[in-house]
């Protein structure tokens, strides 16, 4: 049970990941893979601000600044110097593998009577429990703070962005600067759940980030799948299933190693529920075709 | 009022591929002038109309827009004075987003997209009775995505977005091309009907002699990159569709 309730756990504090990908990859038609780099980036500056004795406030405020810079660096060499989007992430990530080393001045960071978001609130004396409100509560408010921000006029403009570029500049919206502060948001994002995960497994890891933006990719389209099965357009709903895609993704997981799976065989597993996860409503079209 | 002051556009300049697209073209329209623009592919005429709207730059000559000197500033920051209708339904609206929120960015063209939420009650009421006056009873479908309109509607619509906000310069490049007949007459009659109402100046590229003849107070015919004849108002309304073919074969 324990493996499942951790499974839980850990969906939630990926859900910074896949809210994330969503926004670069859904909204804004970025394939950002900064990703990896910016979520290792997020656990390290939690793991250096904390060992330090820094508050967790000031700690938090250094995690979404150290991702949206990272994100905004990607975006700027995308949009200034017109480089693959794709390529940039690369770019970015790779640095940003030096970058961690050299902040943490190791390859791993334990945690060990630091501060702790987990341990600020004592809503039960379970602490898996425990965990598990915290975390409903953080991703609640990141929820509602992103759907929020896509019901603005400013959103509408990041929505139009990735959707018709041409419509929203003829509009006098500079998209460069757009998808610029995109990618901030959505790397702040992801740092946010390296800031959690760092706090919840008790360390942070100069490789934890290695093949993470896959979690938000299978997240993110578990998530559609679901949005097209429930025909959804509302952006509420679209979040809400992103989310419940970043648990389910989680979840299968825990499955497939509870299958008694080799954990050396994890990526591969991963990577072989995504392709499922893709081909599958293909395979059912062409099925339909027939 | 719109002034191009000796504009020349050469693309991929010294290349063994550069095309003279624009050629030291000096042009004025007046306010409340409808430009009508003819030429055959390749004469310059979309260029034209991107270097006004800002969507490339000239490779010399100044572009004036109201007196006030255009040349450096890019199609976003244009979009104070103009507004676009694409040849391409796709690209003046964006597919995923309802109707509702494609007219309220159309609404801010001229401001600033803030961090407050403008699709309210009364402003989907505002656009349901600006949409009624198309008689496409669209007004009740306003939660809809764009992209599951037809294309005549959606040129229909954008049309209607570009006076949803202060509009002094419409530019309309050949924004029946894509549609049929019956949708095309459509939609060249609401931009008729649009440009008289708010006063606009504005600019059509057409291949439609018929439409080239019967819309607008000011006729042009292009042709490798200059302006071969130019027909104001008294002068335009004496040429008969037949001379306008004649120029095209």
């Amino acid at each position: 049970m324990d493996f499942y309730i951790t499974a839980l756990l850990q969906g939630l504090c990926f859900a910074g990941i896949a809210l994330g990908i969503y926004i670069s990859m859904k909204i804004f038609n970025i394939p950002d893979i900064t990703t990896d780099g910016s979520y290792a980036l997020g656990g390290i500056v939690t793991g250096v601000m904390l060992t330090h004795g820094y508050p967790l406030s000031v700690s938090l405020i250094a995690v979404l600044a150290a991702g949206a810079l990272a994100g905004a660096l990607t975006g700027i060499i995308h949009t200034w110097l017109k480089i693959n989007a794709l390529l940039a992430g690369i770019l970015v990530m790779t640095a940003l593998y030096s970058v961690n080393l050299t902040i943490a001045g190791r390859s791993n960071l334990p945690l060990i009577n630091t501060a702790s978001v987990f341990s600020v609130f004592g809503f039960t004396t379970d602490p898996n429990l425990n965990n598990l409100i915290l975390l409903i509560l953080v991703v609640a408010i990141i929820t509602g703070f992103i759907g929020y921000l896509l019901k603005t006029d400013f959103g509408i403009a990041m929505r139009a962005t990735g959707n018709s570029e041409t419509m929203i500049r003829a509009l006098g919206v500079n998209t460069n600067r757009m998808k610029i502060i995109g990618l901030a948001l959505a790397n702040a994002l992801t740092a946010l759940s390296g800031f959690l995960i760092t706090q919840l497994q008790g360390f942070a890891d100069i490789s934890m980030g290695i093949g993470i933006v896959i979690i938000g990719l299978g997240s993110v389209i578990i998530g559609e799948t679901l949005i097209n099965w429930f025909k959804l357009t509302s952006v509420w709903g679209s979040l809400l299933l992103v989310l419940a895609g970043a648990v389910v993704f989680q979840m299968v997981l825990a499955v497939t190693l509870a299958l008694g799976v080799n954990a050396n065989l994890l990526k591969l597993v991963t990577a072989i529920i995504v392709l499922l996860i893709v081909s599958l409503p293909r395979l059912a079209l062409l099925k339909s075709n027939d | 009022m719109i002034k191009l002051d000796n504009v020349t556009k050469i693309f991929n300049k010294g290349q063994a591929n550069e095309v003279r697209a624009i050629e030291e073209l000096s042009l004025t329209i007046n306010p409340q002038e409808y430009v009508v623009i003819v030429g055959a592919n390749g004469s310059g005429k979309s260029t034209l109309l991107n270097l006004v709207a800002g969507s490339i730059r000239p490779t010399s000559g100044e572009i004036i827009l109201d007196g006030q000197t255009v040349t450096r500033l890019a199609d976003y920051e244009r979009s104070r004075w103009i507004a676009r209708v694409f040849q391409n339904p796709l690209s003046g609206t964006a597919p995923d987003l309802s109707i509702l929120d494609n007219f309220r960015l159309a609404a801010l063209r001229t401001q600033r997209k803030g961090f407050g939420i403008g699709t309210t009650a009364a402003f989907k009421k505002q656009v349901q009775e600006k949409v009624a006056t198309l008689g496409m009873e669209l007004e009740n479908k306003l939660e809809q995505p764009m992209g599951t309109l037809s294309g005549g509607q959606r040129q229909a619509l954008t049309l209607l977005m570009s006076v949803m906000d202060e509009c002094r310069i419409l530019l309309l490049d050949e924004p029946t091309a894509a549609l049929d007949p019956r949708s095309a007459n459509l939609v060249m009659e609401a931009a008729n009907q649009l440009i008289n109402n708010f006063k606009l100046t504005a600019i059509l590229i057409t291949h439609n002699l018929k439409d080239a003849h019967l819309y607008g107070n000011r006729l042009i015919q292009m042709g490798e990159g200059r302006i071969l004849q130019d027909f104001a108002t008294v002068n335009k309304s004496k040429l008969t569709q037949n001379k306008i073919f004649e120029w095209f074969s």
